[in-house]
């Protein structure tokens, strides 16, 4: 039945009337399903069937405003289609549906030429969103928590749920400019059945252009921002994430450049302020 | 039977479904609510917003889990990090007792996040069973399964709905979350007297009771979630609650959700039968052994 249920559905979205092997896929559900005297075993299972896609396209369709956006409706569903038939969810939350996406894009870019690159990074970032939404927080690092700290050998940790991010086109902007446009769908596994795929709001902006992007992705107060980095800042807090101490981090941020080191320790210890009031930085497990 | 040891020998009264939409009043008016039912799987999270404002519910009203993807049915072993998080999730929650449904929705791994009905066997109720036992035991709480809406029927089935149902949790020794809407949707669909189904379950397993509404198809019922009961759903748990003791009820509201007062005040309708039950003085039901072990 599952293999029933899971055959994705025709364009006028109902359940394909050839099996794989070429029989009628009546003769398939006749085995399984009883009809009744309103409904043929076809019609019972296609119930099943559309049910199913409905759903997980659904889950998705929410998760990914960005993808949509640079795609369009249609050509987004055919990707999401042919994602969910190659990685369907092993998760048993729908939270975790587009987290092989970036992944897929990258081994059949065919779903999203000629803006695959886009689409990868878009797929990154609405999977961002997702991890930042309820990743876990730690508690805060303090200064108190430097007391008797030899600066040499200091590592400092970045919360779990921050997500940094190298991007090749600015979509931290123009997933902001696709939400604005459209009403916030809210996430929601419920045990009730779906009737039909949502109505589609099609919201078409200009492409971003390529630009190196570097973001943070974070949350204050359960609401996710996005905020953008310098390059060197970017850098400076993917060496603290992989380890490093904070000497060595900042040796891989601060340039080898002539310009005074006066400059550079203002803006150090601007960025360092701001992440601490952004809450960034927390205390070791 | 209010309290009895499949609901943890509570006594909730009427509650409803803690939804998004409702949050903001929630949170802000503290309106009055017997108890909240949340998805389980909503919160099987290490942190954010929805761990949040569920600790915020928590300080205020009591709350059950109601889950969605356990899958009784399914064939395969249980998913040990999906349990590990609902253990927590009840740790944190203090649930008195669980519920899922009596369905299948996995294979090897692979979810299908939908309620999948079951063939009606004597060796899926011993499988199913025998499941239900081992999360049991790995969740140290009462469980109570739902029964679903259904669309279809097996060729392989061998008892009716009711008998599959009774089977699994005589076998098992759990609670039933009694979905009245369910059996009238699956009544319709597959035509059977939803009063023989409610006559003919052990009663006194009723650990709890779902009401809803569902959409009319011109060929079936779809259960949608989507309105307010219908009063034939309102009569079918009229009759639930003369045959199995007034027990906790949940109004199960998700889509096309309307505002937190629309949906309270449906609920609350159900006093009006609660009432008439108790004036009607109807002794708890004695305990009974249904299905016969094959």
């Amino acid at each position: 039945m599952w293999r029933v249920v899971s055959r994705p559905l025709t364009g006028t979205h109902r359940m394909q009337r050839t099996w794989s092997d070429g029989r009628p896929t009546s003769a398939i559900t006749a085995q399984i399903a009883k009809a009744n005297d309103r409904l043929t075993s076809f019609e019972r299972l296609e119930i099943y069937n559309r049910m199913y896609w409905f759903r997980v396209l659904d889950s998705l369709y929410d998760d990914c405003p960005g993808l949509r956006g640079v795609l369009g409706d249609r050509k987004f569903m055919r990707l999401a289609e042919a994602y969910l038939v190659k990685y369907p969810s092993r998760s048993f939350t729908l939270r975790n549906l587009p987290s092989r996406l970036a992944k897929f894009i990258r081994e059949e870019p065919q779903f999203t030429h000629p803006h695959t690159a886009l689409c990868l990074d878009l797929a990154h970032f609405e999977w961002a969103r997702v991890e930042v939404f309820d990743t876990a927080a730690r508690p805060l690092f303090t200064v108190d928590d430097l007391l008797d700290a030899d600066p040499a050998k200091l590592r400092l940790n970045l919360q779990p749920y921050l997500q940094l991010l190298q991007l090749d086109y600015p979509v931290d902007d123009y997933v902001l400019e696709v939400k604005k446009r459209e009403a916030e769908l809210l996430r929601g596994d419920a045990s009730n059945a779906p009737s039909e795929l949502r109505s589609s709001v099609t919201v078409r902006l200009a492409r971003p252009r390529p630009a190196r992007t570097f973001v943070a992705v974070h949350r204050m107060a359960g609401t996710i921002y996005f905020k953008r980095l310098d390059p060197a800042a970017y850098k400076i807090l993917t060496a603290i994430r992989a380890g490093k101490t904070l000497e060595q981090a900042l040796s891989v941020g601060v340039p080898r450049a002539k310009q005074p080191r006066a400059d550079w320790a203002a803006k150090i210890q601007g960025w360092f302020a701001n992440w601490m009031e952004l809450g960034w930085f927390c205390r070791a497990e | 039977m209010p309290a009895n040891k499949f609901n943890g020998y509570t006594d909730y009264g009427v509650g409803i479904g803690l939804r998004i939409p409702h949050y903001d009043h929630i949170l802000s008016q503290k309106p009055t609510v017997d108890w909240f039912e949340i998805i389980s799987e909503n919160f099987l999270v290490d942190g954010g917003r929805p761990l949040d404002v569920l600790d915020q519910i928590l300080a205020q009203y009591r709350v059950v889990q109601h889950g969605v993807a356990l899958y009784f049915g399914s064939a395969e072993a249980p998913n040990r990090d999906h349990l590990r998080r609902v253990k927590k999730l009840i740790a944190r929650t203090k649930t008195p007792w669980l519920s899922d449904h009596l369905c299948w929705g996995s294979v090897d791994g692979t979810y299908s996040h939908d309620l999948l009905p079951m063939p009606y066997t004597h060796a899926a109720a011993r499988r199913t069973a025998e499941k239900i036992r081992q999360i049991r035991d790995f969740l140290e709480v009462p469980i109570a399964v739902e029964n679903v809406s259904s669309y279809t029927e097996f060729h392989v089935s061998e008892m009716t709905e009711w008998e599959f149902l009774s089977a699994v949790v005589e076998l098992a020794d759990c609670g039933i979350l009694l979905d009245v809407n369910n059996i009238y949707v699956s009544s319709k669909n597959q035509t059977f007297n939803p009063y023989d189904y409610l006559d003919q379950i052990p009663h006194h397993r009723v650990a709890q009771m779902h009401i809803a509404g569902h959409t009319k198809f011109e060929k079936y019922l779809l259960d949608t979630h989507d309105h307010a009961p219908p009063d034939p759903v309102w009569k079918l748990y009229a009759h639930a609650i003369r045959q199995c003791g007034v027990t906790a009820t949940l109004l199960e509201w998700d889509d096309k959700i309307p505002t937190f007062d629309e949906v309270h005040n449906e609920a609350l309708k159900a006093h009006e039968f609660i009432d008439q039950a108790r004036e009607a003085k109807i002794p708890a039901p004695r305990e009974t052994v249904r299905a016969r072990a094959r």
